[in-house]
């Protein structure tokens, strides 16, 4: 028999993870639900989308007809109608983030500018998801999903204002709301006065909720609306946004100025003394529709990294063939992975895209476990009676505490909902309000933003080809997007402000020293991962926050305030890198666990969970390092003098941890080697 | 007129064939390089097949098809989330190699039994379906044993189009050489069509199909016995991928319309 001999060494990573590893790591291998949308969306990206991108259909800032054929695809295929809930025509039972993440990131594998032109709608739609009125839901989410009869409801979401530049300060609106009519026992009839910007959708959408504040002394605050295609007056979508990346979402500049019923504001109103107050204000939905919609765009970047492991090692292998170098030689079967810093690079590019893939499906998961409790929360307190901020904000701080003691250990008996602490959905809100309140902004903020540098770091590794049009995995264009993930539903300064608030909740620092010590037992269980490292580098981070929030500068004026963003902003993105780090790791222990359970993958298990194991001791280590120079940075560079008896603490941490970095490299050699003898496929399984 | 079809359609699952396949030496038979890890598809002429039988099911009312597969439980269970979402069916799953290094007969006889098996099946109204080939080893005979060991003798091979006429009977068109059709004409069930390319392009996924599969889908894939393919009386010599010939002529001095009147003249030979 003249069969190849397999000379693959039993620990080393054989394929590249497919599905059956994914599924494990990313903990919906018993959710056939989701295993079915995965493989939906994956035929619509790797088919028409790649189809019209590698044709060239990202060349026009036009909504072109090739554009909007994707939207019948995403119809067809579910992906429009993966939001809805069962009762509005949805076909997934349950919350549906994790679901949502997982297309955002099948999607941005190939484009996520088709992954925008997906999710665009349905974040239209979510301020009505998240505070409609039962008949707002009624009206708009049923008619969301795709029917036979061509009848469907496509939404955009119009809060960016004003021109030229682009953002908002969610504060301030320019957008206005007045009285239009309002006869005695009639409803008022609103004239609603808005110019978007960057206004995602805005080609197709027969819907829009729009963000205004009151230009009248008869309204209250400010609110969405929805606005309809066919209202009174003007619903011009304006020209297209002339962006430089994402083209294959729609994105005009509209103009709305339309008279409507005030039963289109999102929540419903009440009237008093003849002044109406929307029921719930602009501020409240963002919070909502921001808190669930920023993960997918964190998922985004992370896709375009992984996606970028495939084409690389294909180039680098290939780099040399069809030259000199004959086959058998190692010009020609390793081409540039020859080179140590090649493949140390693209470690660096694929340790990071799994820490950013962890993190954001586990802040998915977390919020699917988190909308129900949301929504047992606001039933509680309806039926007790607190109603309004201030009531709210007090009964949660006694709830806040309650759940110290549980975290604590230290709770007994029954709480006041009559449940034992660890089931008191009260308790349980808090704590996962606590944990998505720093995971959501975390995800959204490094992912995005550090994951726009690394991309870079991608195209490099692919030469002069990376920044062509011709490069396989379009490399060039996932880069540039990337660059708009980082801005869009609130840029990095919005997601580092919020974390320097929200990483000081006492509930959440509770649950960070729990971390530690359950790192520490990692690290006992299971050598090579990192845990020690990380344990290490969130001891020194836990450190600085308490030291900083206790310390002045060398002016006598204190450090960690609201208006020192020099001081909180580092600390969040310190933490992010922290938070990312420890959810890679709890992906290989999950796999290292499960895949056990699954004979398919007894062959491949131990080299699979020896790479990401290498890869999260890679990815420990630098963050490790990061967090290390931010908190040295912090501790020191507001001093004049340095001393005292804190930076001894400081450097004994300090320097615990740079001991730990020790084999971090050693890692990186042998995940190195591992991707020499990786086998991939022949060719990309999507045009290029 | 029918009261419709009961269509068993035979279709595995065979490797990605963008993926690198390296023949190496297995225990009782060849196998592929990473065979377990690598990502499979429907085989494509099975999915031909398959969506040749949903579409006669859908415009014969009483009808209904079944996917009898042969293959890896694991695997079979993640081609299930991809090809679940295409048409509606109900899976018969066998668990057993669906390697290219199979013997052809003895998965006809594994096929064949299930078959036998199935609940409810009117072998009087049964059109055997499955493809003319095999993207894993092109034997082209699976389909036929299978048939004749249910005694269905009426065999259409390498089928384009399968029309049920108003009387009932049922005309077929298989390729045959030179580009050309055979034009049969049978009565009606049972008979066994190994299908071609058909006609029908891949339907697009309906995640609401898949879900209503899955509920089947699940059960069968866990209840999947094991099928015994043991090669006995088999030998195997080699098994190598065909060489690549890769001929090289420097033109510099052609236009463009020359060279491609030289590939066409090449093609014809």
């Amino acid at each position: 028999m003249s069969a190849t001999t397999d000379r693959q060494e039993p620990d080393t990573l054989r394929t590249l993870p497919g599905d059956d590893v994914r599924q494990i790591m990313w903990r919906f291998a018993d959710r056939f639900d989701l295993q079915m949308v995965v493989q939906s969306v994956r035929a619509v990206a790797r088919g028409p989308v790649a189809r019209l991108v590698a044709g060239g259909g990202r060349n026009s800032h036009d909504w072109t007809d090739e554009k909007n054929a994707l939207l019948a695809a995403f119809d067809e295929s579910g992906i429009t109608a993966l939001g809805a809930e069962p009762e509005h025509g949805g076909y997934l039972e349950g919350p549906q983030n994790l679901a949502m993440a997982l297309a955002a990131f099948e999607l941005s594998w190939v484009d996520a500018g088709a992954a925008t032109s997906s999710l665009a709608s349905h974040l239209g739609l979510s301020p009505i998801h998240e505070h409609g009125t039962p008949e707002q839901k009624q009206t708009y989410l049923s008619r969301a999903v795709p029917t036979n009869d061509g009848d469907i409801c496509r939404g955009a979401f119009a809060l960016t204002e004003p021109l030229p530049y682009v953002g908002v300060d969610t504060g301030v609106l320019s957008g206005k709301a007045k009285i239009a009519e309002w006869n005695d026992g009639e409803e008022p009839i609103l004239q609603i006065d808005k110019r978007g910007r960057f206004i995602t959708g805005m080609d197709f959408a027969n819907m829009v909720t729009a963000a205004v504040d009151s230009a009248d002394e008869r309204i209250n605050g400010s609110f969405f609306v929805i606005l309809e295609e066919g209202d009174e007056g003007m619903f011009d979508r304006g020209a297209p946004t002339l962006k430089l990346v994402h083209q294959l979402s729609s994105t005009r500049d509209p103009i709305f100025n339309l008279k409507v019923p005030a039963s289109r504001i999102v929540g419903g109103y009440t009237i008093k003394d003849g002044v109406l107050t929307p029921n719930v204000s602009h501020s409240e939905v963002l919070n909502d529709v921001f808190r669930h919609t920023r993960v997918p765009v964190g998922l985004m970047t992370s896709a375009k990294l992984l996606s970028a492991v495939e084409p690389i090692i294909r180039y680098q292998r290939g780099r040399f063939r069809g030259g000199e170098g004959k086959p058998g030689t190692p010009r020609h079967d390793l081409g540039l992975q020859q080179k140590e810093d090649a493949l140390h690079r693209l470690i660096d590019v694929w340790a990071t895209g799994e820490a950013m893939t962890s993190l954001g499906l586990a802040t998915a998961r977390l919020f699917d476990e988190y909308d129900p409790l949301k929504r047992e929360k606001d039933r509680i307190f309806a039926e007790r009676g607190v109603t309004g901020i201030r009531a709210m904000m007090g009964e949660l701080k006694t709830i806040e505490k309650a759940a110290l003691e549980f975290l604590d250990g230290r709770a007994s008996g029954e709480t006041s909902s009559g449940a034992v602490p660890g089931e008191d959905p009260l308790i349980r809100f808090v704590i996962d309000d606590s944990l998505t309140s720093v995971l959501c902004p975390a995800t959204k903020l490094w992912n995005t933003g550090y994951g726009a540098t690394v991309m870079r770091e991608a195209v490099s590794l692919v030469g002069g080809y990376g920044i062509t049009e011709d490069c396989p995995g379009f490399l060039g264009q996932k880069w540039m997007d990337a660059q708009l993930e980082a801005t869009y539903e609130g840029p990095e300064a919005v997601q580092r402000r919020q974390l320097s608030i929200t990483m000081a909740n006492p509930v959440f620092l509770r649950q960070f020293d729990d971390w530690i010590v359950e790192l520490g037992q990692i690290a006992g269980n299971k050598a090579g991962l990192g845990a020690s490292t990380l344990a290490s580098a969130m001891k020194l981070w836990r450190w600085t926050l308490d030291h900083l929030r206790e310390t002045k500068d060398a002016d006598g004026k204190p450090l960690f305030r609201d208006n020192r963003q020099g001081v909180t902003f580092p600390m969040g993105d310190a933490l992010s890198w922290l938070v990312a780090s420890r959810y890679q790791m709890l992906d290989v222990l999950e796999l290292e666990s499960k895949g056990k359970e699954r004979p398919e993958l007894a062959e491949s298990l131990p080299g699979t969970v020896q790479f990401f194991t290498d890869l999260c001791r890679v990815q420990a280590a630098r963050a490790a390092g990061e967090v290390g120079r931010m908190c040295a940075e912090l501790v020191y560079g507001y001093q004049r003098q340095p001393s005292g008896e804190a930076l001894a603490t400081f450097q004994a941490l300090r320097s615990e941890l740079d001991e730990s970095i020790a084999e971090a490299r050693l890692a990186k050699d042998r995940a190195a080697r591992s991707l020499t003898g990786v086998m991939i496929p022949e060719a990309l399984d999507y045009p290029a | 007129m029918t009261d419709g079809f009961h269509i068993v359609v035979c279709g595995s699952l065979v490797p990605d064939p963008i993926q690198t396949l390296e023949p190496v030496p297995g225990g009782d038979r060849p196998a592929l390089k990473n065979e377990a890890m690598l990502p499979s598809v429907l085989d494509p002429w099975a999915g031909h097949a398959l969506y040749e039988a949903a579409h006669l099911a859908a415009k014969t009312p009483g009808s209904k098809v079944w996917l009898v597969s042969l293959g890896p439980k694991a695997q079979l269970q993640q081609l299930m989330m991809r090809v679940a979402q295409k048409v509606p069916f109900e899976l018969v799953a066998l668990d057993g190699p669906a390697s290219g290094f199979t013997d052809s007969f003895e998965v006809a006889v594994a096929l064949a039994q299930a078959i036998e098996g199935i609940d409810g099946l009117d072998r009087s109204r049964l059109l055997l379906f499955g493809g003319c080939a095999s993207a894993s080893r092109d034997a082209g005979v699976t389909v036929q044993m299978v048939g004749e060991r249910l005694g269905i003798h009426d065999q259409f091979l390498a089928v384009d189009e399968l029309k049920v006429e108003d009387g009932g009977s049922i005309r077929v068109l298989e390729r045959v050489e030179g580009g050309r059709y055979l034009a049969s004409v049978c009565e009606g069930a049972p008979l066994v069509a190994a299908w071609a390319t058909g006609s029908l392009p891949e339907p697009p996924n309906s995640p609401q199909v898949g879900m209503q599969n899955m509920r089947t889908i699940m059960p069968a894939l866990a209840k999947a016995g094991p099928a015994t393919l043991g090669g006995e009386g088999t030998t195997w010599l080699t098994a190598e991928v065909p060489q690549q010939r890769r001929e090289t002529r420097v033109v510099k001095d052609s236009s463009a319309d020359e060279i491609a009147q030289e590939i066409v003249t090449w093609i014809k030979g």
